[in-house]
């Protein structure tokens, strides 16, 4: 065969700019265009999943209301619910992680490039086989659609038996593969932590933000493979006839939800963890002060990741377990509270005795901090067992879990992406639209979930299409739907701010908070090699260091 | 001790304005948990108590310290670009914030401990009413092993009497997948989980209606999976029985509508004790006039919705796995005179 020229570049003469600047993103490997791409599919998975619970809160917006159909109102609530979780919290963690570890330790990329575009691409087509769902899972006998058997699937609804045409192995097929991704991802997090950081990057002087990222990504290895395994035996029990939860054949419904919560309660932390590190890089600077007790903040986390392994059972209080069982998970799940707790009083000692600036980064840090205790406390009420016997599957629940994926989750990724947004565009995003968004978000949000919590103690179970009239349910359902106008108006704004501040934003320069840690001290947006020379640090504020000559923070180290 | 539990009736101040925010509303049958009626209830309600009171406590006192450092050390226009102090922490403090809490947590494994030894501790006392409830999709169904009833949607109890009490020990079961068994004035819920049996209890000690739903999701239909559980007093609880255990009415004038009945698939799915009806798929339709309501609570049990939920009960429970079985008018008209008779 003739010798040909190698060619180092693709060819760019014939193809459009818009061609050109997709390949180049179906080809990246850089850790910032993926961690962009990322949270980008997050979001957009999060509109679409914003949108399904609008339809279910118009349906219950009033008693007996006829809206959708059930199978339909249960088919809204399986793909919220998956979505939100799987498409929207996870991708939107992994982008985070994937942008900022590298930068802030002082790397070029992570540890594994290409695994790290393998990864993305594993995420974002098995959210597309998840909501492909709607147009193939009828297949030729036309029975099924989306997923309807909740974003927990207990067994065995989805046996054969109880679940005909594919809409289960969808979601189990999309599970799968979104979480080899996750997978992916978390061991490219923890081997680029370990291994990347600059010269003088001690692990106590990692930012917390590295921290929790290494600490979630070793609870995503030690979640998601259960739950892969679960997967997979769905799979057998569906298509090869094992009985590993098909109650007909003997199997055990009480076995999946095991391997499921195993899972599911690590995977809360899972996504709260990557909220508490922006929570912790942001107060700081926002407060004009250091993390309050660092060590032990650190310590909090780890301990936080340790008991969460032992807490899954109180999922299952009411499955009828042997009194121990139940004493056992109760007082793991107290025990959470314990570091949790430690957080939350850091992060007030670090705004204590500060100059507090109230941009929106620093806004939806505060509207965290109001929102998750109180998705601690009523957390704490579910973990009392007995009290968990009423309230369990009770809309209760429903209003305690978004309290702590809304309330705190998505408002501490909010602080983030207005924190950070600068640094990855170029451009700060508009502080006014920023302001409007929070507070529409604050009273849509406590509008919507506030009055959910009176609807469990009034006795409304969960997942229920519709309801009677005089249960005293009414109002506040009716209330709860009118939120979804002000968080759905916030959503826009920040959507509208997002695309605006895009082209039209101000320019940021590379450190427009007057921050700290090493993404700053790079131009916004970086180069793709990161830094032009790669830093030395000497304490975990390297840029206080170099801001503050006369009284740097590594004297005291 | 038992006694005490009955006498339990005031409420303590500390819940006393969540409570009322519930009451607000003035709802014509409240399921409220905070208002509980029998033993078991009681017992989570007092330990719930003890929860909110100390998740109030804590709220307060860290809102207050977050609002003070808000309105305290917010940058004002006029401060100078001065960095405060930097702090980077103090033992002392860090160690007094982790004290505290498991302090806390203990006093709450206490009580939890405690609530689940004396709910699920509780001995089935010899005279208690043995009921097996069995969750299906998308009614319950119950037997009354010593008595030999068999009836469906309705829980009929006798009421717990100071002087006497009478404890109903229920067995749970699934036909098919996991339902819960939740009705929040007399106990907190329990699962039927295929393959498995539970077991829980309720003591009401009021006569009356007591509403509840299937909590665990369960396919289509979860929403409209209803349960009533009524308590009578003694005398009344062995009237219900005695017509329980009566044999099927027979009228005469009926007999078209049953021959009808018994010739069609109806009784594939649906038994009528003392006839060749045996089916089990469905609800035991001998006494079917003495329940208050059709398809697990989805309509209330009257000529005109009996003979709507016969033509077509998907009009009615969209996706419950009683079709509509295409009568004509006149034979609608028979069954339905036919299943009317069923006192």
């Amino acid at each position: 065969m003739a010798a040909r020229e190698i060619a180092l570049t693709p060819r760019t003469g014939t193809l459009p700019a818009a061609a050109l600047r997709l390949h180049d993103l179906v080809v990246t490997t850089d850790h910032k265009k993926l961690g962009l791409m990322y949270v980008g599919a997050g979001l957009v998975f999060f509109v679409v999943a914003g949108l399904l619970a609008s339809v279910m809160r118009l349906q219950l917006a009033a008693p007996n209301n006829e809206v959708v159909s059930p199978q339909v109102f249960n088919r809204l609530f399986t793909m919220h619910g998956t979505t939100m979780v799987f498409l929207v919290g996870m991708p939107i963690i992994a982008g985070m992680m994937n942008y900022l570890v590298p930068l802030m330790i002082g790397a070029r990329d992570m540890a594994f490039p290409r695994l790290n575009a393998f990864g993305f691409w594993m995420f974002f087509f098995g959210g597309l086989l998840l909501y492909f769902s709607y147009l193939a899972a009828p297949g030729i006998t036309g029975a099924g659609s989306a997923p309807n058997v909740g974003w927990f699937a207990y067994s065995p609804l989805t046996a054969r038996a109880f679940s005909r045409g594919h809409s289960t192995d969808y979601w189990t097929l999309s599970l799968l593969v979104s979480g080899v991704g996750s997978i992916a991802s978390a061991i490219n997090v923890i081997a680029t932590a370990v291994s990347l950081r600059c010269k003088g990057m001690t692990m106590m002087r990692l930012p917390l933000f590295v921290w929790l990222s290494i600490v979630t990504s070793f609870m995503i290895l030690l979640a998601l493979s259960p739950l892969s395994a679960a997967q997979i035996m769905l799979l057998l029990d569906r298509f090869l006839g094992a009985r590993f939860f098909d109650t007909q054949a003997g199997g055990s419904a009480v076995l999946w939800q095991h391997f499921f919560w195993i899972f599911g309660h690590p995977e809360v932390y899972i996504l709260i963890i990557p909220a508490f590190a922006c929570l912790s890089e942001i107060i700081p600077v926002f407060s004009r002060k250091p993390i309050f007790g660092y060590p032990i903040m650190v310590a909090a986390v780890v301990m936080i990741a340790f008991i969460s392994l032992g807490v899954w059972a109180h999922h299952m209080f009411t499955i009828g377990m042997p009194s121990v069982g139940n004493i056992f998970f109760a007082t793991s799940t107290f025990l959470v509270a314990v570091p949790t707790g430690i957080k939350i009083f850091n992060w007030l000692g670090t705004m204590y005795g500060g100059k507090l600036r109230f941009e929106p980064p620093m806004l939806f840090c505060i509207g965290f901090l109001f929102q998750f205790l109180i998705a601690g406390l009523t957390g704490v009420m579910l973990g009392m067992a007995p009290f968990d016997w009423q309230l369990h599957d009770s809309y209760f629940v429903v209003a305690h879990f978004h309290y702590t994926l809304v309330g705190a989750f998505l408002f501490g990724i909010f602080a983030g992406i207005y924190y950070w947004y600068p640094k990855a565009v170029g451009r700060l995003l508009d502080r006014r639209l920023g302001i409007w968004h929070f507070w529409l978000l604050v009273i849509g949000f406590h509008l919507t979930f506030d009055p959910q919590h009176f609807a469990g103690f009034l006795g409304m179970p969960r997942r229920i299409y519709t309801y009677e009239e005089g249960r005293g349910w009414e109002v506040y359902n009716l209330i709860s739907s009118v939120g979804v106008v002000a968080q759905a108006a916030g959503i826009m704004l920040f959507v509208v701010n997002l695309v605006r501040s895009y082209w039209k934003g101000e320019p940021a320069g590379e450190d427009p908070w007057d921050a700290w840690t090493l993404e700053w001290a790079t131009t916004s947006p970086p180069p793709e090699y990161n830094f032009e020379t790669l830093p030395v640090v000497r304490s975990s504020r390297p840029l206080w260091d170099l801001k503050h000559p006369e009284d740097p923070d590594w004297k005291y180290e | 001790m038992p006694s005490r539990v009955l006498s339990y009736g005031t409420r303590a101040p500390a819940p006393a304005l969540l409570v009322g925010a519930i009451y607000a509303v003035a709802p014509d049958q409240v399921t409220n948990i905070f208002e509980p009626l029998s033993t078991p209830a009681d017992s989570v309600y007092r330990a719930a108590l003890l929860a909110l009171a100390v998740c109030a406590a804590i709220f307060v006192t860290v809102i207050v310290l977050l609002i003070y450092a808000i309105v305290r050390f917010r940058c004002r226009p006029g401060d100078d670009a001065s960095e405060p102090p930097q702090i980077y922490g103090s033992n002392q403090i860090e160690l007094a914030w982790t004290v505290l809490p498991i302090l806390i947590v203990v006093v709450l494994i206490l009580v939890a401990a405690r609530t689940i030894a004396d709910v699920e501790g509780y001995p089935q006392p010899p005279d208690a009413l043995k009921v097996t409830a069995v969750g299906r999709q998308w009614w319950w169904e119950f037997r009354y092993p010593d008595l030999g009833i068999v009836t469906a949607n309705e829980l009929h109890v006798p009421v717990s009497e100071s002087g006497r009490r009478q404890v109903t020990f229920l067995t749970l079961e699934s036909a098919d997948v996991i339902h819960s068994f939740w009705v929040p004035q007399l106990a907190g819920k329990t699962d039927l989980i295929p393959n498995r049996v539970n077991r829980m209890w309720i003591e009401p000690r009021q006569a009356g209606t007591y509403l509840g739903n299937c909590a665990e999701y369960c396919g289509t239909q979860h929403a409209k999976m209803r349960l009533r559980v009524i308590a009578h007093p003694p005398e009344e609880f062995a009237g219900w029985v005695a017509s329980q255990r009566s044999p099927a009415a027979e009228d005469p004038q009926a007999s078209a509508g049953r021959d009808l009945f018994l010739s069609t698939s109806c009784v594939n799915c649906h038994a009528v004790q003392g006839t060749s009806a045996k089916g089990t798929f469905g609800p035991d339709l001998t006494h079917l006039m003495s329940r208050e309501t059709l398809g697990s609570g989805a309509a209330p049990n009257n000529p005109e919705k009996l003979r709507a939920w016969v033509r077509n009960p998907q009009a009615i429970k969209e996706g419950c796995l009683m079709p509509a079985m295409q009568l004509s008018d006149q034979e609608l008209d028979q069954i339905v005179a036919y299943l009317l008779t069923l006192k």
